[in-house]
């Protein structure tokens, strides 16, 4: 440690990169912190993986290019990835039995970009099983300390759920256990995380960041996005990890990677914040309305101004994506079949016997009902009423924004309709969490950039995260929205008590 | 399409083809694996083609220039936009649990493939044809209570290659499978090398009492040799029209050919057929293909068989069917030009490719026509023409000296002509124009076979050629037969 005030872990991504370039720490010492932070607080559930002398290895190196002159970005900035990323340095399990202990030849882009911009990987991190949940319930995998799955639990609240599927990065940066991460979004996994732990987080314009690497759930709509404590932390994240990669994922677009640091201080008078009435209704619980509201009223203050708007398919976004989603991810998880990799059942009679025993004891209950779902909306005679009617109202919610968008900049809303509810609390009513997606299955299924931005606290003292949504690679603008508010706000800050 | 079609037992038979066609690209279809026949299992797979956790499918451009060469040659509409799709099922050897092709919206749309059988013209439709993966091998054989898994061939680009039913024989389907092999090679999207797989056809059979609505059809798949395809399809035929004539209802079913039973047999029928559920791939945003694209490839293609055929009809006066059957290879095409123009007597090297040269190439096994060209390169074809043209020797001892130009290229000589002449010279066979000579052989053979000459003078014609015979036997083969029509009918009327 230094001979500064604040520990290591309470400082930011860029005042980590400036202290690790001006060597008032080294990247090792950094990563060693972290380490045994993470080591410290594993009854939160959040890591899944730790390999210490691979981290230490890349810490070495990051110290090596720092010395010499050659630090990239966020050399030595420690960070964890989602063990939805593929690594060579860690097992890669998407939270399911089916991938226990399975490792990668390869690893991801987005992994490979950040390492190549500095980036010290402490490890994996929990998440649902293939990225299917919204409150991380759904892992299969044992978090490092545990020799079975056990709940990943709110720093803000262990008896509360972080929020999915990106619980574990979503608790790791809230208890700072790492200053930054890595998260996906298909309906809502990085923003609803975000808002229920406290922190900010960015889901770009599907397209941005390469999906290669990424365990596939729903191929049209995964995407990749950094979550840290600020806006400009997330913003040094997503600047090294955007940029095309036509060699390896045909929906990467064609856009060069941006400085999305750039826009960050821009003034935000008369900005028009569009304000959609549909995510104001019944279903918004009055505690979230309530810091939704007051963040609004902190952007008046700030020059922007509030327009009302309408996305009237919001509704029907719901069973939009519950029948997208699965029948993408019951397609994309066939691979899963126990021939070449993953579990194989040990005992069965013949061919369809092993499939039909591997896929049962490989997958949870979650992702079964989805890859039913799946194969049910996709099959013969149901393809039309329900996969390509999907479709339609896809391309009519798009529309629906880019309607709003001719009369505001960015739109605000809540991020979901409540703060995080208790472990165990939607049992076995899987409804009751699709339901909970309303408000961010909108952006996706256009495939607009959204983020969460920490704007108070509700009931029980549990954060609320206010959601801004942009136009098609207005990351910037969004970033700068959120900034603003964070330089007139403390919330992002705020950490919770006991760690 | 077809004008005729031969009815068998009172059945008309109904035949459509399924093609696939692997394509001759560096690299697989959606990975950068190499593709390359006969490699040790598992050597030529990456980690898109075992479809690792993570990994994603990107198009390979050189297998959408190949479908926009085929519809080019087949005069189809070439997409501007089409769809991959996934077809999920469960399989071992089909790494992703799906393989990668086009459903709704193929690549190359429409077209057709037209053909002489015997000298009848035929035109095969064609729905579609459209861009797929091939999957991996499964060995059954080799592993005691296991199966082997070879991911080699997996994403191996393949053209699927699908015809309306137009077809109403064994004998029509076997030559529209022959024309497109022949086009297949010619444009360079295939090696056409059908016992390594490179091109399998699968035929859809069925049959029906002429003008009733198409009968119920049985699919004979992976047909890799035409002999094959013709047994398989002749005894599908005959079991098809035994069935109904016996009072069973065809039930649509896939079939295997036994190629050492010669029969077919059901691997499964329509009750088993899984749901597919196709859908539009989410990791491949629609295959575009610019005007500007098509236009390069077509560039870059060289001329094709129906328009050199068209051309060597407006060009060389040949009749269409001399033309299409010369522009059944690139090589054969190209010594026909050869060999018109060394000799300017386009017909005549028409002929002599068609008539002695196929039929020398018959006669000897596993013998090509490009080998065949070394030995009797197209100018030496083109000297014995203008030596038979210019009356130096008869029609039947150019046979004779085409025999032996096939023994040796002859580069020694100074020219063809040279060759040719030499080869005339030492085998004795000029022609004889030596009026004085022949009359005296002719009054030689008039003599000898009074019994003849009486016989012609009685009315009988046969007596007439008999006469010719001797003569042109007398001779050697050297008198010029015209020659010896003409006096010996002088001296017999006189």
């Amino acid at each position: 440690m230094t001979n500064s005030t604040q520990a290591l872990h309470d400082l930011g991504v860029s005042e980590l990169a400036a202290g690790l370039r001006s060597k008032q720490f080294s990247a090792v010492e950094a990563a060693q912190h972290f380490l045994a932070r993470a080591q410290a607080h594993q009854n939160l559930g959040a890591y899944v993986a730790l390999n210490e002398d691979a981290t230490l290895a890349q810490a070495r190196a990051a110290d090596a290019r720092i010395a010499a002159g050659t630090a990239g970005a966020l050399e030595g900035v420690p960070i964890a990835h989602k063990d939805i990323f593929v690594t060579k340095a860690f097992p890669s399990t998407a939270g399911s039995r089916m991938l226990a202990g399975y490792q990668s030849p390869f690893d991801a882009t987005v992994v490979t970009k950040l390492a190549e911009a500095g980036a010290v990987t402490l490890g994996k991190l929990n998440c649902d099983e293939f990225a299917m949940g919204s409150a991380n319930e759904n892992s299969a995998v044992a978090p490092v300390g545990f020799d079975a799955p056990a709940p990943v639990r709110n720093p803000w609240a262990t008896d509360r759920i972080p929020g999915g599927s990106s619980g574990g990065s979503a608790v790791a940066v809230a208890a700072r256990l790492a200053p930054a991460v890595t998260g996906t979004d298909t309906g809502g996994s990085i923003r609803q995380p975000a808002s229920f732990c406290g922190i900010t987080g960015i889901k770009p314009t599907y397209g941005r960041a390469s999906r290669y690497g990424m365990i596939a759930f729903a191929s049209s709509l995964d995407q990749a996005g950094p979550m840290a404590r600020s806006a400009e932390d997330c913003a040094l994240l997503l600047s090294a990890m955007c940029g095309p990669d036509p060699d390896r994922d045909s929906t990467s677009l064609d856009v060069p990677a941006e400085d999305f640091s750039a826009q960050l201080n821009d003034s935000i008078d008369g900005l028009r914040i569009g304000i959609p009435a549909e995510f104001f209704g019944e279903g918004l619980a009055p505690d979230v309305r309530a810091a939704v509201d007051a963040a609004l009223k902190e952007y008046e203050k700030l020059g922007a101004k509030l327009v009302p708007i309408s996305l009237p398919r919001t509704e029907l976004s719901i069973p939009v994506y519950y029948i997208i989603a699965p029948a993408e991810a019951s397609s994309n998880l066939s691979r899963f079949d126990g021939v070449k990799f993953g579990h194989r059942a040990k005992h069965y009679t013949d061919l369809v016997d092993m499939y039909k025993k591997t896929r049962a004891e490989g997958f949870g209950d979650e992702v079964k009902r989805r890859i039913m779902i799946g194969a049910y909306v996709l099959s013969h005679g149901y393809y039309d009423a329900y996969y390509l009617q999907a479709q339609k109202i896809r391309r009519m919610i798009a529309d629906d924004f880019q309607n709003a968008f001719k009369s505001c900049d960015v739109i605000a809303g809540p991020v979901a309709p409540t703060v995080a509810w208790k472990l165990g609390e939607h049992g076995n009513d899987p409804l009751a969490d699709y339901l909970a997606d309303i408000f961010t299955l909108p952006a996706s299924l256009a495939g607009l950039p959204g983020m969460s931005v920490p704007a108070g606290f509700g009931e029980g003292g549990m954060p609320v995260g206010l959601q801004l949504i942009g136009n098609y690679f207005e990351e910037s603008r969004l970033l700068n929205t959120a900034h603003r508010l964070q330089q007139a706000t403390d919330f992002h800050l705020r950490q919770p008590g006991g760690l | 399409m077809t004008t005729t079609s031969k009815l068998i037992h009172g059945y008309e038979v109904v035949i459509g083809f399924e093609t696939h066609a692997q394509l001759a690209t560096q690299s697989k279809i959606f990975s950068r694996a190499p593709i390359a026949f006969g490699a040790e299992p598992n050597t030529q797979a990456c980690a898109v083609d075992l479809a690792l956790p993570g990994t994603l499918p990107v198009m390979n451009r050189e297998a959408v220039a190949c479908a926009i060469r085929l519809g080019l040659a087949l005069g189809s509409h070439i997409a501007p936009v089409s769809i991959f799709a996934r077809k999920n099922y469960f399989y071992p050897d089909l790494p992703k649990g799906y393989q990668i092709s086009q459903f709704e919206i193929p690549v190359v749309q429409g077209g057709e493939v037209g053909f002489f059988l015997g000298d009848e013209k035929k035109t095969v439709r064609l729905v579609r044809a459209h861009l797929e993966e091939d999957a991996g091998k499964s060995l059954h054989e080799d592993f005691i209570g296991q199966s082997g898994i070879d991911l080699n061939r997996a994403g191996t680009p393949l053209l699927e290659i699908v015809t309306e039913p137009d077809m109403r024989s064994s004998a029509e389907a076997v030559a529209y499978a022959k024309e497109l092999h022949k086009i297949v090679t010619w444009i360079g999207i295939c090696d056409g090398n059908m016992q390594e797989g490179s091109f399998r056809c699968d035929a859809n059979v069925s049959v029906r009492k002429p003008g009733a609505p198409l009968g119920t059809r049985r699919e004979i798949k992976n047909l890799n040799s035409f002999k094959f395809m013709q047994q398989a399809i002749d005894y599908e035929i005959r079991w098809q029209i035994d069935q109904i004539e016996d009072g069973h209802a065809i039930q649509q079913a896939t079939v295997l050919f036994d190629p050492d039973t010669g029969e077919t047999r059901a691997m499964r029928t329509k009750e088993d057929a899984a749901d597919y559920r196709y859908f539009p791939d989410p990791d491949l945003p629609p295959l575009h293909i610019s005007e500007q694209w098509v236009q390069t490839e077509r560039a870059l293609m060289a001329e094709l068989p129906r328009s050199m055929a068209a051309r060597f009809v407006a060009d060389y006066g040949l009749p269409e069917y001399d033309a299409t059957t010369l522009t059944q290879s690139k090589a054969m095409a190209a010594y026909f030009e050869a060999a018109a123009k060394a000799c300017g007597q386009p017909k005549l090297a028409s002929n002599w490719i068609m008539g002695e040269v196929s039929k020398w190439l018959n006669a000897v096994e596993d013998y090509s026509f490009e080998k065949f060209t070394e030995f009797v390169p197209a100018k030496n074809l083109g000297a014995l023409i203008t030596r038979i043209v210019d009356k130096t020797i008869s029609n039947s001892a150019g046979k004779t000296v085409f025999v032996e130009l096939t023994h040796a290229p002859g580069t020694a000589f100074d020219s063809a002509l040279d060759y040719v002449d030499d080869i005339i010279e030492s085998k004795g066979l000029k022609q004889m124009n030596d009026t004085g000579a022949l009359e005296k052989i002719i009054d030689e053979v008039i003599a000898a076979n009074a019994d003849n000459v009486a016989q012609f003078r009685a009315g009988k014609d046969k007596a007439f050629n008999a006469l010719v015979g001797q003569i042109m036997k007398a001779s050697k083969g050297k008198a010029n037969p015209q020659q010896v029509n003409d006096l010996l009918r002088a001296k017999l009327a006189g």
